[in-house]
C-alpha cells in the first residue's frame, strides 16, 4: 500500500480547478448562445406546428366542410364541431371550437384534414392572462387564418415536396 | 472641527462614517449580485440580466423592489420570534464586521488592535442565523440544512483561524492596518504575504468558500438535495435579509482576503500611490474568482466537504503555523517572516 502520489499531487495542486478555470474563461468570451428573445427570434421550420387557424378559399368562402375528421382523430378531443347545411344547401360549420389548453400541438388535425382548412400556423406567442380566452370559437380561428394566411401558404407551399 | 473631537459631534462623525460605508457596501452589493449572474451567465454562454436599465444594470433594485412588496409567509408551526429574528441576525453580522476594515490608511472606522478577533467573533455567529432560521421553520428541509450549516460553518472556522494565525505571528500584531502595514515593502506586488504564505491563500480562499457557504460548498441551501436549505420557508423581505448577509459575507471575505496576503490599500507596483482604489480593485478580483468557482465547479459531497476541512485542511495549517512560528523565531529566510510591528 503506497500513497498515490500522482493523485496526491493531482489534489494538491488543484488541478481540477485551474482546468475548470481554464475552461470557463474559454467559455466567458464566446459570442453568446441565447438569443435576445423578444427582439431576436430563432429560425421556424416550415412544419412548425403552433396556433391554430381555420383557412379559406381566395373566393372568401370557407374551406371546412364539417366533415368532422379533425375531431375524430383529435386525441386530446380538444375540437368540437356542430354542423348543419347552410341556405345554399353546403355543409358547414355552426360551431368549431378548439379548446386550446387541451390541445398537445400533434398536427393530427391538419393531417387528417382534407381541404387543408385547419391548419397550424407559425405563431407561438398567443399566451393570455386568463384562461377563457384560450377557448377558441370558430370567430377567432377564422380571424387567424386571415391574420396568417400569407406565412400558412408560403409554409404549406414550402413543405408539399415532403409529402 | 473641535466639536467632532468629543462627546455628541463625536457621536455624530461616527455614526455619519458607518452610514458612508454601509451604503457604499450596499449600493455596491447590488452591483455585485448583477456582476454574479452576468459572470455566472457568461460561463455559460448566456445573456444574464439584460433588460432593466442599461445592460441590465438595474436589475438588482427592480428585485429589491420585488422582494419588499411581495407577501411574508410564516409557517404555522414555526416558531414566530426566532424565525423573523434569524434573518436580521444573518444581515446585521456582516454589517457590523465592516467597522474593522482599513481602506485607506486612516480610512477605517474602529481602528481596534485586535480587529481579527472581532471579526472572527462577529462572524462565528453567523452561524447562529443559519441554524436558527433552519429549526425555527419547524420543517424538513430546513432543519437539515440548518444542521449542515452548524457542522460545516464550525468546521471550516477552525482552519480559517489557523491559517490567520501564520500572518499574525509574522506581523505581531492583531491590527487590520498593522498587517497591511507590515506587507508595504520596495518588491511592491512580491512585499505582500501571498508570497511566503502561497499554500494558506489558496487555504484561505477555499476556506472562505466553504465558510460562506458558496458554491462548491453550499450544501446547506444544496437545491438538488434539500430545496433550499435553510431558506425553503423564508419569503419576500425576510428572504432577501438573508441573501444579502450572505452576498455582503462574502464581499468581506473577498475584503479579508485582500487585506491579509495581497496588502489591502498598498499599490503593486512601487512608485503608483497607494490608496482605497487598489484595495476595491482586489476585492472585486476575488469577488471574480469567488463567481467563477460557483460557475466551474461541481458542489462537493457533504463528506468530502468534511474530509477536506478536517484530514486535509486542519493539519496543513497546523502544521504551517508551526513553521511560521520557528521561523519567525529564527529570523529564517531572511526574516521573510518576521516583520513585527509594534501595536
Amino acid at each position: 500500500m503506497g500513497i498515490p502520489v500522482n493523485r496526491a499531487a493531482w489534489y494538491f495542486l488543484l488541478t481540477d480547478i485551474v482546468l475548470g478555470f481554464r475552461v470557463g474563461m474559454k467559455y466567458f468570451f464566446k459570442p453568446k448562445a441565447t438569443l435576445n428573445y423578444p427582439h431576436e427570434k430563432g429560425h421556424l421550420s416550415p412544419r412548425f406546428r403552433g396556433e391554430h387557424a381555420l383557412r379559406r378559399y381566395p373566393s372568401g368562402e370557407e374551406r371546412c366542410i364539417a366533415c368532422k375528421l379533425c375531431e375524430a382523430i383529435c386525441p386530446a378531443q380538444a375540437i368540437t364541431i356542430d354542423a348543419e347545411p347552410r341556405e345554399d344547401g353546403s355543409r358547414r360549420t355552426t360551431r368549431y371550437d378548439i379548446d386550446m389548453t387541451k390541445c398537445i400541438y400533434c398536427g393530427f388535425c391538419q393531417e387528417a384534414c382534407p381541404v387543408d382548412a385547419i391548419v397550424e400556423g407559425p405563431n407561438f406567442e398567443f399566451a393570455t392572462e386568463t384562461r377563457e380566452e384560450l377557448f377558441y370559437d370558430k370567430a377567432k380561428l377564422l380571424a387567424n387564418g386571415d391574420r396568417w394566411e400569407s406565412e400558412i401558404a408560403r409554409n404549406l407551399e414550402l413543405d408539399a415536396p415532403y409529402r | 472641527m473641535e466639536f467632532f473631537s468629543h462627546g455628541f459631534g463625536l457621536f455624530l462623525l461616527i455614526l455619519a462614517q458607518c452610514l458612508a460605508v454601509t451604503v457604499v457596501i450596499l449600493v455596491s452589493l447590488a452591483f455585485l449580485m448583477y456582476g454574479d449572474r452576468k459572470i455566472w451567465a457568461a460561463v455559460q454562454i448566456r445573456r444574464g440580466p439584460n433588460v432593466v436599465g442599461p445592460w441590465g444594470l438595474l436589475q438588482s433594485f427592480a428585485d429589491f423592489l420585488k422582494y419588499i412588496v411581495k407577501e411574508i409567509v410564516i409557517p404555522a408551526g414555526a416558531d414566530k420570534t426566532v424565525f423573523m429574528l434569524a434573518p436580521m441576525i444573518s444581515f446585521v453580522l456582516p454589517v457590523i464586521v465592516w467597522a474593522v476594515i482599513p481602506w485607506a490608511p486612516g480610512w477605517v472606522i474602529s481602528d481596534m488592535n485586535v480587529g481579527i478577533l472581532f471579526i472572527f467573533a462577529i462572524s462565528s455567529m453567523h452561524v447562529y442565523a443559519i441554524i436558527m432560521g433552519g429549526w425555527a421553520s419547524n420543517s424538513k428541509y430546513p432543519f437539515l440544512g440548518g444542521l449542515r450549516s452548524a457542522a460545516q460553518m464550525i468546521s471550516y472556522e477552525v482552519s480559517l483561524g489557523l491559517i490567520i494565525i501564520g500572518v499574525l505571528v509574522s506581523t505581531g500584531s492583531l491590527n487590520l492596518s498593522r498587517i497591511v502595514e507590515a506587507q508595504a515593502g520596495s518588491w511592491g506586488l512580491f512585499s505582500w504575504y501571498w508570497l511566503p504564505h502561497l499554500p494558506m491563500v489558496v487555504l484561505f480562499f477555499v476556506s472562505a468558500l466553504a465558510e460562506t457557504n458558496r458554491p462548491p460548498f453550499d450544501l446547506p441551501e444544496a437545491e438538488s438535495e434539500l430545496v433550499a436549505g435553510y431558506q425553503v420557508e423564508y419569503s419576500s423581505t425576510p428572504f432577501l435579509l438573508f441573501m444579502i448577509g450572505e452576498l455582503m459575507s462574502v464581499f468581506f471575505m473577498c475584503a479579508l482576503i485582500s487585506i491579509l496576503f495581497f496588502g489591502g490599500w498598498l499599490s503593486p507596483i512601487p512608485g503608483i500611490p497607494d490608496g482605497a482604489l487598489w484595495m476595491f480593485g482586489k476585492m472585486l478580483f476575488w469577488f471574480f474568482m469567488f463567481s467563477m468557482m460557483k460557475a466551474i465547479v461541481p458542489r462537493y459531497r457533504y463528506d468530502q466537504l468534511m474530509r477536506i476541512g478536517w484530514k486535509v485542511f486542519l493539519p496543513l495549517s497546523l502544521a504551517w503555523v508551526a513553521f511560521i512560528g520557528l521561523a519567525a523565531q529564527y529570523g529564517w529566510l531572511w526574516g521573510t517572516y518576521q516583520r513585527w510591528i509594534g501595536g
